[in-house]
């Protein structure tokens, strides 16, 4: 069911002054599957996305993004936005951060910027209104209107994206990662704040993602009910150190990561 | 300071009363030394006169209107409506010792009435009627624009209109084009620029310099004005456009300071203080607004047989600044809806998140201050074609706070919020230049008005730049 090697993350080590947010951490995402990373509150789960994503150099390591059979990206070398724009790995944030005073097309059309950016030469093209540009900016609306669809915010589409309930922004930016076409999705506690509908509703937008888009999916996430439900592979962290990597059904046995962990929620989880 | 408690035990007009005299008492602390004690140069010298009616009509207008103001609080509305208005009415007629005093007075009744009057209109407005605002607002905004420009380009044709307020009216055009192109920098890419100004007067120094030593026409320059104020715009924006927020607004402040101290010391080149003269106006595509042109030209009234006028040339100046004014609005308008504009609206919202999906944060923010700089430059040209002398003296700090003030009080990012801020702060204060030392307080009065009753600008309604069409039939 799941592709090749996508992300290869070798010896990763994150320094803030004396503390150690991330220790000696290696794992492996491959494509169209689901890798969770979890672990206790300050486990360094969100700085191993910052590292990935080019917001912190990381103090060492080695991230190699490889794209079907290309040379990899080395991500550590990489500034955050060429990451995101040539090696393909979008994300989202802990704090949601939606652009709220734009519309929620805008935001979806602002992640298509370096493909309208093209189309539009410097902006020539599109101040002149060329047939080129218009027909890539109507790509780009179709698109948007693709993922509108599928999270089921095409009704409010010329709304403030600020103006969405709580759920409705979560999911939005999902979708508006979605638009930049990635090759690595990154979501950090997507489900945090969603009463049970609309967490099953983020399951089955995530299977989704993954048959369709077949991409990789990296998922920092507190619910169980989440993680047990929908992920191929679990890496647990607990003080920047992996203390335990496999499968769902073994990650719930595993003492290690239910002393470190689990132990508290383990009755919360669904059986899977 | 009369909380809920106290209202249950006294009655209304004596819990209003007291709020008032409390008022009153801190304006007339505050008033008494400095209204009520004035040196004043005499013969024998410096005498402190006093002037105690003053202090005290002002103290009583202070106590009336908050009396007025308490009392709407507490729902006396018709009794205040009609109180307000009498006090307006009343103050236009009754004798003040002092003319201020009576413009305080009414404005101070006609601001309790429009109160009064507001609080009345709203609760009737239902949701359904605040919704439509949203919906109206999409061809009210086009419409008024439309509006604005007939009359701006009837303007000359009206009968009120001389020579004086041509003049004026083209620099409201120049401010209006230095707020669109701040309005890039600041309103839309949310960086807070503080020397705008800077590149103002290198737009105007270009064709100073230009015409002074190359002999180059406003046309030639314009151009170059425009090229040089965005070079200058990518030059300063390279090493500062990392800070974020304050920090940049205090390196831009200096580097506006800069320029001007640069323009007033580099001697050699721009004469410092002294300033550059005779600068050219515009010709009409070549052929000059004089009345004996030199030999081989034809003048502007030779080619179209008219007599000869000095107002063709403040005419045709306005035009062009009307011109570019508009192109710049066309351009900018068109450029917000494409990716460049968006992306520079995303990076205000957050630019982390700008980052995160690919965006580059420096060219992106170089391209809004570059281009910003291009109409602080063209607008420099222009306004040194109007004035024929430019001195560093124009390119003060206070300059780019007054334009800023047009871009914060026209509402960031709207287009016609500036022209309205830009008559209100330009065109208004020299016509009222008769008020002479009033004419500051009024300006700055006016401003915290907006800021009170508009703290995001006259027109902070913001129209998302693509709507989702109706979905298309998909063929099977
Ligand atoms: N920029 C920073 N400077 C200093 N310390 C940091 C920084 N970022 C993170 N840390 C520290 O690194 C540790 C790991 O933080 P991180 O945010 O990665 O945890 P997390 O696993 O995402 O936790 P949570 O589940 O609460 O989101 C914490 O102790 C945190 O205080
Ligand atoms: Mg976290």
């Amino acid at each position: 069911m799941t592709g090749a090697p996508l992300l290869h993350v070798e010896h990763l080590t994150m320094r803030f002054g004396g503390l150690v947010a991330v220790d000696n951490l290696s794992f492996e995402a491959r494509e169209a599957a689901i890798t969770a990373v979890i672990g206790p509150n300050g486990a360094g789960k969100t700085t191993v996305f910052n590292c990935l994503t080019g917001f912190y150099p990381p103090t060492v390591g080695r991230l190699t993004l490889t794209r079907g059979g290309e040379a990899g990206f080395q991500l550590e070398r990489m500034e955050g936005h060429r990451i995101a724009r040539e090696a393909g790995i979008a994300r989202t944030f802990q704090n949601i951060r939606l652009f709220p005073q734009m519309s929620v097309l805008e935001n979806l059309m602002v992640a298509q910027h370096a493909e309208l950016m093209r189309a539009s030469v410097f902006s020539v093209a599109g101040l002149l209104g060329l047939p080129g540009y218009r027909a890539a900016a109507r790509g780009a609306i179709d698109r948007a209107r693709l993922w509108l669809d599928r999270i089921g915010l095409t009704e409010r589409a010329d709304d403030d994206a600020g103006n969405l309930p709580y759920g409705d922004q979560r999911r939005l930016e999902i979708a508006r990662a979605m638009c930049a076409r990635p090759a690595l999705l990154c979501l950090d506690e997507p489900a945090a704040g969603l009463n049970a509908r609309e967490t099953a509703g983020l399951n089955a937008l995530l299977l989704e993602i993954r048959e369709t888009e077949r991409i990789g999916i990296l998922l920092i996430e507190h619910d169980m009910s989440v993680v047990m439900g929908i992920s191929d592979h679990i890496v647990v962290l607990d003080y920047g150190r992996k203390i335990a990597e496999g499968k769902p059904a073994a990650m719930r046995d595993n003492p290690d990561v239910i002393r470190a962990y689990l132990g508290q929620e383990h009755g919360e989880a669904p059986p899977c | 300071m009369t909380t809920a408690a106290t209202d249950r035990e006294t009655p209304p007009f004596a819990a209003a009363a007291r709020e008032a005299a409390l008022t009153a008492a801190v304006a007339l602390a505050l008033t008494g030394p400095m209204i009520g004690l004035h040196a004043a140069s005499q013969a024998t010298g410096l005498v402190i006169e006093t002037r105690w009616p003053e202090v005290a009509i002002a103290v009583a207008l202070v106590f009336l209107g908050r009396f007025l103001l308490a009392l709407l609080g507490r729902a006396f509305v018709w009794p205040v409506l009609a109180a307000g208005l009498a006090v307006a009415g009343g103050g236009l007629f009754v004798p003040f010792p002092n003319a201020l005093l009576k413009a305080v007075c009414v404005a101070g009744g006609l601001i309790v009435a429009l109160r009064a009057a507001l609080m009345l209109v709203r609760p009737r407005m239902t949701a359904a009627a605040r919704a439509k605002p949203a919906l109206a607002a999409r061809w009210v905004a086009p419409a008024a624009g439309a509006a604005m420009t007939a009359f701006a380009l009837l303007l000359p044709v009206m009968p009120f209109a001389d020579r004086q307020l041509l003049d004026l009216a083209t620099l409201v055009v120049i401010y209006i084009l230095l707020g669109w192109g701040l309005n890039i920098v600041v309103g839309l890419a949310g960086l807070l620029d503080l020397g705008y100004v800077a590149f103002y007067a290198v737009g105007a120094y270009s064709f100073a310099l230009l015409a002074q030593y190359f002999a180059f026409s406003f046309w030639e320059a314009l151009p170059l004005a425009g090229l040089f104020a965005a070079m200058f715009g990518v030059l300063l924006g390279f090493p500062v456009l990392r800070l974020r927020g304050d920090y940049l607004a205090i390196v831009t402040l200096g580097f506006g300071e800069m320029i001007r101290i640069v323009l007033t010391n580099w001697v050699a080149l721009t004469r410092g203080p002294n300033g550059i003269s005779g600068i050219p106006k515009p010709s009409f595509f070549g052929a000059p607004f004089a009345r004996s042109p030199p030999e081989g030209t034809e003048a502007f009234h030779q080619i179209f047989d008219l007599a000869f006028s000095p107002m063709h040339r403040v005419i045709f100046l306005y035009y062009v600044a009307l011109t570019l004014a508009l192109l710049a609005n066309v351009f900018i308008l068109r450029i917000r809806t494409l990716p460049i504009g968006r992306a520079w609206e995303a990076l205000r919202e957050d630019e982390i998140a700008c980052r995160a999906l690919g965006l580059n944060p420096t060219s992106i923010k170089l391209s809004a201050f570059s281009l910003g700089a291009m109409f602080g430059g063209i607008a420099g040209c222009v306004f040194a074609a109007r004035q024929s002398f430019i001195s560093p003296e124009s390119f003060s700090f206070i300059e780019s706070a007054i334009i800023l003030a047009i871009v914060v009080l026209g509402g960031m990012g709207s287009q016609i919020g500036v022209v309205c801020a830009a008559v209100l702060l330009i065109g208004l204060p020299e016509w009222f230049r008769e008020l002479q030392d009033y004419r500051m307080l009024a300006f700055g009065g006016l401003m915290v008005m907006i800021m009170v009753w508009r703290p995001r600008g006259l027109l902070s309604h913001r129209d998302p730049t693509v709507r989702l069409p109706a979905a298309r039939e998909t063929p099977p």
